[in-house]
């Protein structure tokens, strides 16, 4: 029974994350961030930042790799059975899509009255700063998390994701490298790998 | 695409080579799709970047929306069915392969030292393009102002990323709409 409001949930979950997803995987990551990790609690930071690094490493696109991989470690974590994991990864993944079919298949429908829309490029031109900040605070989640109490914020790092002071010099890198190198992420995260087994 | 009608299989087929080959996100499926579509004369390439910018606008994950759009223009809603399971069924099989052999692996020293050093990389990748989207999206102050207040209120004030969009698409929505209707 408990198992099956699990199951509810998780198609809840990402049937919301797959209507509000503007802008491509990494916009989908802020949401699925905030859902999983910190509202449900399903899963931790540094399980969630290894999820969007394998997301990123293997083929596909990020956002169904990061549903499939977030659906089945739900379950999976939840029960301990490997085949109830696995449940858990195509409900997340079809909970995902569903919205996109109705959303896409009425743009069809209406695909020259939806091109030429000036209101919808409106629209659109105050959703991409949104979405741009959104990324930004999944970026900032990964690093501080903020407790109130009352007016009184408390900030404490992430210890899982940065072990010490190496880590920041990582992160330091990685940015120059992807920012100002526009090296390929999946070499950023191989180097990151096997700087982990040299440095630690 | 006059004349024979493509086979659901084959659609599913040609979408999960597309899948098994895109490597890091949605993007990088555009120019895999280009070729494959247009060796089958199944979209020309000027009808692409349409079909691209749309499925970039619509909500959800960019390359299951390109796979509707495309599959359903070849046979209508089951075509968008057979491109959309087609493009997700590789990942689908080699993040679940992966997923259970990290949780086998997960507490293993060696897994743990590559990952260690992974996730402060991770974080920079996500920043990166935020920063790219952001210098594209924030053509005035306002909405340099609008990122700015998404990112405050969703990372230290826990407040849900669904609102925030909510809101805005009102706010845009309405803003556009008395702008045209003044200007008249």
């Amino acid at each position: 029974m408990e198992t099956l409001t699990l199951l509810l949930q998780l198609a809840w979950t990402f049937f919301l994350v797959g209507a509000f997803t503007f802008g491509g995987g990494y916009a989908m990551l802020s949401l699925l961030q905030t859902q999983v990790v910190v509202a449900h609690e399903w899963i931790s930071e540094s399980a969630f930042t290894d999820i969007v690094a394998v997301s990123q490493m293997t083929p596909g696109p990020i956002g169904i790799n990061a549903a499939t991989y977030v659906g089945y470690s739900v379950l999976h974590e939840a029960t301990g059975l490997q085949w109830m994991g696995v449940l858990g990864s195509g409900v997340a993944t079809l909970a995902l899509m569903l919205p996109s079919f109705f959303i896409v298949l009425a743009i069809v429908k209406f695909y020259t009255k939806f091109k030429d829309s000036s209101l919808f490029d409106g629209t659109m031109g105050w959703l991409r700063p949104a979405v741009a900040g959104l990324i930004g605070a999944a970026a900032v989640i990964l690093v501080v998390r903020v407790a109130w109490a009352g007016c009184v914020p408390s900030f404490s790092l992430v210890r899982e994701n940065f072990a010490d002071w190496k880590s920041w010099c990582l992160l330091g890198a990685a940015f120059v490298a992807s920012y100002w190198g526009k090296v390929n992420p999946i070499l950023v995260i191989v180097a990151g790998a096997v700087l982990g087994l040299l440095l630690y | 695409m006059e004349g024979k009608k493509v086979s659901l299989l084959q659609i599913f087929a040609v979408f999960a080579k597309i899948g098994a080959f895109t490597i890091g996100g949605g993007y990088a499926m555009i120019p895999i799709i280009q070729r494959e579509m247009s060796r089958r004369g199944w979209i020309s390439d000027d009808e692409l970047p349409d079909i691209v910018a749309l499925s970039q606008s619509a909500p959800g994950v960019m390359a299951v929306n390109i796979s509707i759009f495309a599959g359903y223009r070849l046979r209508g809603v089951a075509g968008s069915i057979a491109a959309t399971l087609g493009s997700v069924t590789p990942s689908f099989v080699i993040i679940l392969a992966l997923a259970m052999f990290f949780s086998a692996f997960r507490d293993n020293p060696w897994v743990e030292r590559a990952f260690k050093g992974i996730r402060p990389v991770v974080i920079s990748l996500i920043a990166v393009p935020m920063i790219n989207m952001a210098r594209k999206a924030c053509t005035s102050w306002w909405k340099w102002l609008i990122a700015a207040a998404s990112l405050l209120l969703v990372a230290f004030l826990n407040v849900s990323p669904i609102y925030i969009l909510l809101c805005v698409i009102v706010l845009g929505f309405s803003v556009t709409y008395f702008n045209q209707k003044w200007k008249r």
